[in-house]
């Protein structure tokens, strides 16, 4: 239950505690009674192999998905019943694993419109005058300058992702869920896409869902192992790697899987 | 030769919009109603009040991807909203519209009572339209009903409308509508100088509307309209309720439709039911299309194109008029999906592209994408 092995222990409670949670999709358990607490500033690495009910946490806590049962409390609040933009409000942001920028806005406007999440929609009505500064600081962390006034229709799949994780930043969430940043990218994009996270996990709270071992190797620190919609472990890299159960039923099955 | 690069400047460079505005409106204010017989210069002005009408909806599915098939619903309410005021005002205080009178009505049904003001009428012709539209778009947008499932419900609600008013006879005039007016605002209609004002007025209405239009387009409301319509999940995600800003920017449409309406009473003098039900409807949002519905200026000169069309040549040759129009939809669905508008953007790229070959030392224009003119 409680009592995990981070140590970020005085006030007791995470950013975002989840508990007993479990949905049941038509009789199949996606989700069969999981715990989680992430602390504040915490970067974590959620892995496990497919159906292994990653995406489908994520999904609740945004509120695309609604619990069977179970508790998830952000900052003390509770989100039952909110809907997907009220809880962005709260602070929490995500990515999907395809991502969707919006092709005929340039990567200004993208940031831009993220930016202005709060502004009361008479003020909306008003042209954009100038760059606003969170704007400007997003644009800088993904790099993409040189290309703001472009569509962001012309990006690569990599810079994509870039601009959505710059989306997000320029919201100032307190909590952010990147949803397999870097499924599909080259070597050099995941690398910079690292950097990126670490960057970005300095002054943020990061839940990062990702399969790919040697991202995982290089910038996680804690870990959390999913499994059949449980938590199956959760620890340091190297504990959670040497663990027997991790072996058999995340490694070897994706050895299986990619043979 | 540099009098043409400059003239080329102007039809490719940043200011082509301002060009073309201003080109549009020296064609409308002063070269038709030069060149215009009245009887010429009253069907203008009928193609412009379809044009506000396409504006709206060039507003809702070219920006904000909402299909709507029941702006008739809209118009017909501006539209009535007019009729009913100046069928009293040409009653008298006493009197009954003289359809009523004919379908034996004796006494004034409660619902025209406060159509005898004049300001009541006109605020009706905005708030009937934004009301009924604001609470259509609650409901439907709230429940994510969208694409097809929200066309369809449009359309059906153009077709309940329609019903309702045949079958109301002695409220609404029935199948002929509202017609014979003699007195509009103090000039009767009849007369070629009262025509004159009409178009004027038509004219200007439908360049403020247009102007709110754009501004609307390039304000973050209007980045904010086109991320919905590629990507409303995506948007919510974003921290906005999309079903707000749907429902706003229908009630905009709606509105125009009203106004659209409403101008189109004196200028036509009638308004019935069978301009407002599921054909007219549709064939409007044919015309945005085939103007090009991405753009305003697409979705106004569509509307302009398509209503001449219509009148010409439905006049000499009826049968062939809805063959024309049914192909031409599947003409700009299947080879130019942007429309006329877009097919002179690209005439107009390619002429930019061609200077810029033409004398090297100029730097390359910029690519800026603008979603609308």
């Amino acid at each position: 239950m409680s009592g995990h092995p981070e140590g970020r222990a005085e006030q007791g409670g995470g950013l975002l505690e989840i508990r007993d949670l479990m949905v049941v999709f038509d009789g199949f358990k996606a989700i069969d009674g999981v715990d989680l607490t992430v602390g504040e500033g915490e970067l974590r690495f959620l892995i496990g192999p497919n159906g292994a009910g990653k995406t489908t946490l994520i999904d609740v806590i945004t509120g695309l998905t609604r619990p069977t049962s179970g508790t998830v409390t952000f900052a003390g609040a509770s989100l039952a019943g909110r809907k997907e933009h009220q809880i962005v409000r709260l602070g929490i942001g995500r990515t999907f694993q395809t991502s969707v920028v919006f092709e005929e806005l340039s990567v200004l406007e993208n940031l831009d419109l993220a930016a202005s999440f709060r502004r009361p929609l008479p003020s909306l009505l008003r042209r954009r005058r100038g760059v606003a500064a969170e704007v400007a600081a997003a644009l800088e962390t993904i790099g993409l300058q040189d290309l703001a006034d472009r569509p962001a229709g012309i990006l690569s799949h990599g810079q994509r992702q870039w601009l959505e994780i710059g989306m997000l930043i320029a919201q100032g969430p307190r909590l952010l869920l990147l949803d397999e940043p870097v499924a599909g990218m080259s070597k050099d994009e995941r690398e910079r896409t690292g950097e990126l996270l670490t960057e970005i996990a300095r002054d943020h709270t990061v839940i990062v869902i990702e399969h790919d071992m040697e991202f995982l190797r290089r910038y996680a620190s804690t870990v959390t192992v999913l499994h059949e919609g449980s938590v199956l472990v959760e620890g340091d890299v190297a504990a959670v790697q040497a663990d027997p159960r991790v072996q058999e039923v995340y490694l070897g099955r994706k050895k299986e899987e990619a043979a | 030769m540099s009098a043409l690069t400059r003239g080329r400047a102007l039809l490719t460079g940043r200011y082509r919009g301002h060009v073309l505005f201003a080109s549009v409106a020296l064609l409308l204010l002063a070269i038709a109603p030069a060149a215009l017989d009245p009887f010429r210069l009253g069907l203008l002005a009928k193609y412009l009040c379809f044009a506000i009408a396409a504006l709206g909806i060039g507003l809702a599915w070219g920006q904000g991807g909402m299909m709507t098939l029941g702006q008739g619903v809209f118009f017909g309410l501006g539209g009535y909203s007019m009729g009913m005021y100046l069928k009293l005002n040409d009653a008298g205080a006493e009197g009954l519209p003289d359809f009523m009178v004919w379908s034996g009505v004796e006494e004034l049904p409660a619902l025209w009572e406060p159509f005898r003001s004049p300001f009541f009428a006109l605020a009706m012709v905005v708030v009937l339209p934004v009301a009924v539209a604001s609470v259509l778009g609650l409901l439907v947008f709230r429940q994510r009903v969208r694409g097809a499932y929200f066309a369809i419900l449009s359309q059906a609600l153009a077709a309940a409308f329609v019903i309702w008013l045949v079958g109301q006879q002695g409220l609404t005039g029935g199948t002929n509508g509202l017609t014979n007016f003699y007195d509009v605002f103090g000039m009767d209609p009849e007369d070629e100088s009262a025509q004159r004002a009409f178009y004027f007025t038509v004219v200007a209405v439908l360049g403020a509307l247009y102007l709110l239009a754009r501004q609307l387009v390039r304000s973050r409301f209007g980045r904010l309209l086109v991320a919905i319509r590629d990507g409303e999940d995506r948007v919510r995600f974003l921290g906005y309720n999309p079903a707000t800003v749907k429902t706003v920017t229908f009630a905009v449409s709606a509105a125009m439709a009203g106004i659209a309406g409403a101008l189109y009473v004196p200028v036509v003098g009638i308004i019935s039911p069978a301009l407002l039900g599921v054909v007219p409807s549709i064939e409007l949002l044919v015309a945005v299309a085939i103007g090009g519905r991405f753009s305003l200026a697409g979705a106004v000169l569509g509307g302009v194109l398509m209503n001449w069309a219509h009148t010409s040549l439905s006049e000499n040759w009826p049968e062939g008029w809805t063959y024309l129009q049914g192909g031409l939809f599947i003409l700009v669905i299947m080879l130019a999906p942007k429309g006329i508008a877009g097919l002179a953007r690209q005439a107009g790229d390619l002429l930019a592209r061609r200077r810029s070959a033409g004398a090297p030392a100029a730097p390359p224009a910029p690519v800026k994408e603008e979603v609308a003119v």
